[in-house]
């Protein structure tokens, strides 16, 4: 039954900020996310990506609809979700080590395990950072780290209890691009091992296109998804794919339908408040 | 992936490295003039004060000579030794309590924005109230003795701590919260591992501000309340205008207060290193 399931379903999902009179942040969203996909949404800036994030990982409550995820109603927050930021939100009076084992005082069953296992986990942090390409700088304070290293220490965070679902905000955008296409082939190789469902928001398209199975498009506030595209490259995808031209086209496409998403929108977001 | 790993060396001209060893050398006479300063002004400032008395011809009971004092000091050093450690157990009494009390309370309204709102205008109102207009209140309740002292001490050095702690724990960022939130951590986690570890260094700031007016608490109370103390030795130096002895206690009182600064700094610097990072690499590049 399960399996005929999606893991996480978001129906006709509305989202109100500050009363009745408020703003209108989401309207009428559906998505469907398979067990171990990797979902992108993009769209135009404040149409609502980071609202999505916080309903399905049920930090804030939805005003209408349903989120499901893993076959239970979304009514607080997932333990089974880890979170990455685009400000990496390290803790700056704990080493990075110290700050990836974090979740794990916190979530259960690590959090009874942790004392009696430490040796353990420890060594799983540590194989974690290395694979991240952290190796020698458990020990340092985040401070001491670029920010490009403080990313990836935060990307381990999010992963280290296992979650079975990764939601990750912008996670690179504060960063250089070279930088930035570093951290995609790390989270590509994370994905591929572990295989986790991702729902990753972003406004770079490349990034969208290099990393997910399918591409979500998001109208202007109140956001819906308008349109899907399916990514249809193999894995592990390659620097060198993004400049191939059927690479640059799907980009482009994508670029076209938010254009239209922007121009549509403002009339759109004018009607409904007025309506409602 | 170059990731910078440290101590990779290379060769210096002979030029650099002169340069280099010109820097660190002034950096490090930078920081023995500043490790030095506090002592040049305070002898510098009693030499001043020294001269000054004996310039003018003041006469002792109005201003005495700094070499008065330490003449008074010595003659009178049992006494001034006896009742400053009273004033001092006074105080950190006192002191200890607020830090207890003012931590909790701390927590409480800056987890809370309930429990905020509707405590701090009662708070403002209790801080606004000057000191000196309880203690009569605290001597008919407790009868004269340490106990006002210690109540006094306690209810001016609260404040601030709850303040600084409250501060730090209501202005943690958003974000730091949700990824704790997001994993599905109670509300008393948050506080703990977040919350706390971020008010640290607002609130051993408050330290360095209660324990210097912690001293003026239990010194008000003394000089109205109490048969021991040094606040009640300078009454009564003073009731006998040997105004000497009244400066002596106002010296040693400072000279305590300064410790026990010393001491919260000291403390301070070992456990929220964190939060000052990078100054003392910083000093050193600006050496050059």
């Amino acid at each position: 039954m399960s399996s005929t399931r999606p893991f996480a379903e978001i129906r006709d999902v509305a989202m109100r900020y500050g009363g009745v009179e408020g703003t209108l942040a989401l309207r009428g969203t559906t998505m469907m996310v398979e067990k171990g996909e990797f979902i992108a949404v993009v769209g135009p800036s404040g149409c609502g990506k980071s609202t999505l994030m916080r309903l399905v990982t049920g930090l804030w409550p939805a005003t209408e609809g349903s989120v499901i995820v893993a076959g239970r109603e979304v009514d607080r927050p997932l333990s089974i979700a880890g979170m990455g930021f685009q400000n990496p939100t390290m803790l700056p009076w704990r080493t990075i080590l110290q700050n990836v084992m974090l979740p794990l005082e916190v979530v259960e069953p690590h959090r009874r395990r942790l004392r009696a296992e430490r040796a353990a986990y420890e060594a799983k942090a540590r194989a974690l950072l290395a694979s991240v390409g952290l190796a020698g700088f458990e020990k340092r304070y985040p401070w001491q780290l670029s920010g490009g290293m403080q990313q990836r220490a935060s990307l381990c965070r999010a992963l280290i209890h296992d979650p079975q679902l990764l939601m990750l905000d912008e996670p690179f955008g504060a960063l250089d691009i070279f930088t930035r296409e570093d951290l995609w082939s790390v989270l590509q190789d994370v994905w591929i091992e572990r295989r986790p469902t991702v729902i990753l928001v972003t406004h770079d398209l490349r990034e969208a296109v290099y990393l997910a199975d399918r591409v979500l498009v998001m109208s202007s506030r109140p956001g819906r998804i308008i349109a899907e595209q399916v990514v249809p490259f193999g894995r592990p995808r390659r620097l060198e794919d993004t400049y191939a031209p059927a690479f640059t086209d799907l980009v482009h496409t994508l670029r076209n339908q938010i254009d239209e998403a922007r121009k549509a929108a403002p009339a759109d977001a004018e009607n409904l408040t007025h309506a409602a | 992936m170059p990731l910078d790993q440290p101590g990779a060396t290379h060769a210096l001209s002979p030029a650099a490295a002169a340069r280099l060893a010109a820097q660190v050398a002034a950096a490090r006479r930078r920081r023995r003039l500043q490790s030095m300063l506090p002592w040049l002004v305070t002898i510098g400032m009693f030499v001043v004060w020294e001269i000054g008395c004996r310039v003018s011809g003041v006469a002792e009971f109005i201003l005495p000579a700094p070499s008065a004092i330490a003449m008074s000091i010595v003659k009178w050093w049992w006494p001034l030794l006896e009742n400053s450690w009273q004033t001092l157990v006074t105080t950190v009494i006192g002191f200890a309590l607020a830090i207890v009390f003012g931590l909790l309370l701390g927590v409480a309204i800056g987890s809370s924005a309930l429990l905020y709102h509707g405590l701090y205008p009662l708070l403002i109102g209790f801080n606004s109230v000057p000191k000196v207009a309880v203690v009569p209140i605290l001597v008919i309740w407790f009868g004269i003795g340490s106990v006002p002292a210690i109540i006094t001490a306690f209810l001016i050095s609260f404040f601030p701590i709850v303040v600084n702690v409250a501060t730090g724990i209501a202005t943690v960022e958003p974000e730091l919260r949700d990824v704790l939130r997001a994993l599905g951590a109670r509300q008393s986690d948050i506080i703990l591992k977040v919350g706390l570890p971020r008010a640290m260094p607002y609130f051993f700031a408050s330290l360095k501000i209660a324990i210097t007016v912690a001293f003026v608490g239990s010194i008000i109370a003394e000089t109205v309340a109490a048969n021991s103390g040094i606040g009640h030795l300078m009454m009564v130096a003073s009731s006998r205008f040997d105004v000497p002895l009244v400066f002596a206690g106002l010296l040693v009182t400072g000279v305590m207060g300064v410790l026990m600064y010393v001491v919260a700094v000291a403390i301070e610097n070992r456990t929220t290193g964190w939060a000052m990072r990078g100054q003392n690499d910083q000093r050193l590049a600006v050496g050059g």
